[in-house]
């Protein structure tokens, strides 16, 4: 189109607009290849053959059997990778287990061979002789005096602990105790506060296990070329990092591994740590010589993949007569599993949200993760922050309760303002806590409904009705839990000023594909569909940390945004030399260089992109930016600004309580949530309700029973998921408090729907019934009980200092 | 292991196959046909990513043997779009950000279509009764339910909903 015939080109936003997700046609049509549906010229299929003991030392391995199977083409055990390393944040946990199983996932032989089935019978021709050892089942067993060792130091011939140089992995110099990490942090003087409280309540809290349920199960192609070279097919959510230690564990160089995701179906943190199963395939590959891929099943996935990490915690919470907030002490215990994995360092996560949800002058935390014979524990959506909310929440509702003070009131007297400086040093900068407090209440009338189902509590009939509500702080604007926190950004436009937007941030389904070309779109003048999005090779893409910490809308946001500007300026710069004009009264709209004032369209963009590529001295319009987000890495006594940003939410959960039956159906969740600002509305409400969900099978159905080690409920028939018939009405509204260093003023949200429901449940529960219950899930059974006063009140004094 | 010679008619092509009889017909749609837009999500008919349609009727195919297929007419998501156009219910999936991760879609579009076949008008109710079997970990089904709903208003003429639609819905 000529400029001529051009009218003139209002400014128009897509911010806040409901922008359709890039890549739904494509799924839509069933054309999306995931790793399961991904076929390699010439691969290998493996299988891994786990314990069938928890706890037990492997007298002999015999796959003789196993290897003369016809179409098995390797068969591996730890005896054949001499040289493999210890993965997992603390370095105790080799990929196959050659002495000893710690519990029933355990890792014991891997087989490569022509086909699936081929590789299944092979596992069963494996033989294993176990010599069986005590099962340490429970974290509070685990750490009483003389238990048994879940990761003892080996003995030399003589038969006395070895003594290995400092800073060998636990996974061969062992522990002296079953302690995996201890996490302690103070603020204020508890004594002192203590003291000047009107108000004392002490109570112990159980979580339970739940698992992620990816409807893509877990899955790696491993693939090495002619050099030696390794070439991963992953879904994992962290391509950099898992790129590092990868070669780390080979011993090559990083620059010899290279990570390719196929599309992710599904991550929620399951994806965000490497396991053996990796590892193992990779060793599978180098021994054949061939691509080797390895998919779960969904009972392995249920079996051998992270879990939620359970908690058993206990919290003091003091206040004054005038509702202001005294203290909280609180001591944890975590049951690691065997393991570790990032499920040890949810403390993280968990001390903010009690040192600085709300203000209080003084807070001592305390946790002891500790190892088992269970299924080890990774992240999960809201990393320990369900856990924490859960806890607090509840002691909000009493302390009110206590001092006769309105809950909702309560909370807005302690909660959080823009401009505050918590104890850990968090800064709060942008904050609508207060307006989400009161909008979620008022959406839902909270007042009214909370004092009419007291007042309805002895109405006659079974069912009671009851609302209950809960806040939650998370961090929104990217973590440092690593020394970077930042995403590179490579951005060039074509001759048909088409835009190839190379980002290091991964697309798992939340929609960072859309957003971020949305963000760049937003500086260029340009539509969504100008935008290919290149985001899944470590060979192509410029470095993210990964997807976590709710991090990708705001760290690659603003990634994305720096290297549209630096383009847009580029672009604008070029166009006034070439039509005389003052490059500061241009804009971009409409796929037009307009002039800003009055719309007026000065050339198609396509047109100039052309003249600039065909010109004398030719120039293209490439651009790179790299974010690095103004936040630091906390120190050891955990103080530190750790986000760029902090997101807030307030959720009020209205139930039915059969008091009959204990059957507590959601009826209804009023979410606020600040988000800093509505970037894509219909994306943005997904999250949010998707993540309601989870909260809601987190609160009341979702159980992974784990009993001496041994998971009864690995498949969906048991492990009871929220299906359509059971989810509650949602009204969801934002608050847009514009933050100053987010992305066109957002922050990120992703795990923050997710992290309140549990907690409101629960005093929504209370609201109806007057029974308050410390400990998840709120299935029938638990329920019937506690209206009975039948369950046991979860009881933990251990914590309390000799 | 047995083998079978049969004739399966998917999306509107035919397929002779010598299939082992304890293959399913996920297995042979997947696997032997390259397929894979038909989805393995539990294996045990619990998660129904594995919908596909048998003479219009909504299957598990992970629980459904091939070998008992013989001559039947199966439609899986993929002959629900012409090239570079999506039906009604994908485009209602797609308009609605019913699609997070994508990975249950497969099954959710087929359930859908199986759905409007038998009620063409479905209440808000019988929408979200029709979806229990399949799971969905990323949307909440909030967007899912709505999808259904936008995909009831805009069937093109209803009672050829069970077959490959290739009307332009967009």
């Amino acid at each position: 189109m000529n400029v001529a015939e051009k009218p003139v080109i209002a400014a128009a936003s897509l911010i806040g607009q409901r922008i359709q997700k890039k890549d739904a046609p494509e799924k839509a049509a069933g054309k999306t290849r995931y790793i399961q549906d991904m076929v390699v010229p010439g691969m290998l299929h493996a299988k891994i053959l786990r314990s069938s003991r928890v706890h037990a030392k492997i007298k002999s391995i015999d796959t003789s059997a196993a290897k003369a199977l016809p179409g098995v083409h390797v068969v591996l055990t730890a005896a054949d990778v001499p040289d493999q390393q210890p993965i997992g944040v603390a370095r105790d946990h080799l990929p196959l287990k050659g002495e000893r199983v710690r519990s029933l996932r355990d890792e014991i032989a891997a087989v490569a061979a022509d086909s699936d089935e081929i590789a299944e019978a092979a596992l069963k021709l494996i033989r294993v002789e176990y010599e069986d050892l005590p099962v340490i089942a429970s974290p509070e067993d685990a750490i009483k005096p003389g238990a048994p060792l879940i990761h003892p130091t080996p003995l030399d011939a003589h038969g006395r602990p070895q003594s290995l140089p400092p800073k060998t992995p636990i996974a061969f110099a062992g522990k002296p105790d079953n302690i995996a990490m201890r996490f302690d942090y103070t603020h204020g003087d508890i004594a002192q506060a203590e003291a000047e409280s009107d108000v004392v309540v002490e109570d112990s809290f159980q979580l339970h296990y739940v698992t992620h349920c990816c409807m893509g199960v877990s899955g790696v192609i491993a693939e090495f070329d002619a050099s030696g070279n390794l070439l991963m097919y992953s879904n994992t959510q962290v391509p950099f990092l898992h790129k590092r230690e990868f070669a780390e564990y080979l011993n090559i160089d990083p620059s010899r591994v290279r990570i390719i995701q196929p599309p992710i179906g599904g991550g929620f943190g399951s994806k965000l740590d490497i396991y053996p199963f990796e590892v193992i395939c990779i060793f599978l590959a180098r021994a054949a010589k061939r691509p080797v891929k390895m998919v779960f099943t969904r009972e392995e996935e249920f079996l051998a993949s992270p879990t939620r990490q359970p908690v058993l915690l206990t919290l003091r919470s003091g206040c004054r007569k005038d509702g202001t907030l005294t203290f909280r002490q609180v001591h944890t215990l975590h049951d690691n599993g065997a393991y570790t994995s990032w499920g040890a360092t949810t403390p993280f996560v968990m001390m903010q949200t009690f040192s600085s949800l709300y203000r209080v002058p003084a807070c001592d935390y305390h946790t002891t993760v500790v190892y088992t014979n269970n299924p080890y524990a990774g992240s999960f959506r809201g990393y320990g922050n369900l856990q924490a909310t859960f806890a607090i929440e509840q002691h909000m509702d009493m302390l009110a309760e206590k001092i006769g003070m309105d809950p909702l009131d309560f909370r807005l007297k302690n909660a959080q303002d823009a401009g505050e400086v918590t104890g850990q040093g968090m800064t709060f900068k942008s904050c609508g806590f207060k307006e989400c407090i009161t909008t979620a209440a008022e959406r839902s009338d909270y007042r009214k409904k909370h004092a009419d189902n007291i007042a309805n509590r002895n109405a006659r009939g079974p069912v009671k009705r009851g609302i209950g509500i809960a806040s939650m702080l998370h961090v929104g604007g990217g973590a440092k839990i690593y020394p970077s926190d930042g995403c590179g950004t490579i951005l060039k436009l074509d001759d048909f000023a088409n835009v190839t937007l190379i980002t290091g941030a991964s697309e798992i389904g939340q929609g960072s594909e859309t957003v971020l070309s949305q963000l760049v779109c937003e500086e260029l003048g340009l539509p969504i569909s100008a935008v290919t999005v290149v985001n899944n090779d470590t060979a192509i893409t410029p470095w993210d940390v990964g997807v976590h910490a709710s991090r990708t809308t705001f760290i690659a946001g603003n990634s994305a945004i720096g290297a549209a500007r630096k383009a847009k300026a580029k672009i604008l710069a070029a166009a006034a030399k070439k039509h005389d004009c003052d490059e500061a009264a241009l804009d971009l709209r409409g796929g037009f260089v307009v002039v800003a004032e009055t719309g007026e369209p000065v050339v198609e963009l396509a047109r100039l992109m052309r003249n600039l590529h065909f010109s004398d001295k030719a120039e293209l319009v490439m651009t790179t930016f790299y974010y690095e987000p103004p936040s630091v890495h906390q120190d050891k006594a955990f103080k530190g600004d750790v986000s760029a940003a902090y997101a807030w939410a307030a959720q009020v959960v209205e139930v039915e309580v059969d008091t009959e039956t204990g059957i507590v159906k959601m009826t209804k969740v009023t979410g606020t949530h600040d988000v800093g600002r509505v970037l894509n509305r219909l994306g943005l409400e997904g999250q949010i309700e998707g993540g309601v969900v989870m909260g809601q099978g987190y609160a009341l159905t979702e159980n992974l029973i784990v009993e001496n080690g041994v998971t009864r409920n690995p498949n969906f028939r048991d492990y009871k998921l929220v299906t359509a018939p059971e989810i509650p009405e949602m009204d969801i509204t934002f608050v847009e408090s514009m933050d100053g260093e987010g992305p066109q003023g957002a922050k990120g949200v992703g795990e923050a729907p997710a992290i309140c429901i549990a907690a409101a449940a629960a005093n929504a529960i209370h609201n109806a019934t007057g029974v308050r219950i410390f400990g998840l899930p709120f299935t029938p059974e638990a329920v019937y009980r506690a209206l009975r006063g039948k369950s046991d009140k979860p009881h933990w004094p251990a914590w309390k200092p000799e | 292991m047995k083998n079978r010679e049969i004739t399966l008619h998917i999306n509107g092509e035919e397929y002779r196959l010598n299939v082992a009889v304890n293959r399913t017909l996920l297995d042979v749609l997947r696997d032997e046909l390259g397929m894979t837009e038909t989805k393995y999500g539990c294996g045990t008919g619990e998660c129904g990513a594995c919908t596909v349609l048998v003479e219009g009727k909504e299957v598990n195919s992970c629980l459904t043997l091939a070998a008992t297929m013989d001559g039947k007419r199966i439609t899986t998501v993929a002959g629900r779009a012409d090239f570079g156009r999506l039906d009604h219910i994908q485009q209602a999936f797609v308009d609605e950000a019913a699609i997070q991760c994508g990975y249950c879609t497969p099954g959710m579009v087929m359930k859908t279509a199986s759905l409007l076949a038998k009620n063409p008008d479905p209440s808000e109710a019988e929408i979200r009764h029709a979806l229990e079997g399949n799971i969905c970990r990323c949307t909440g089904y909030e967007k899912i339910v709505k999808a259904v709903k936008k995909a009831a208003a805009t069937m093109p003429g209803r009672a050829a909903a069970v077959e490959p639609c290739k009307e332009v819905v967009q």
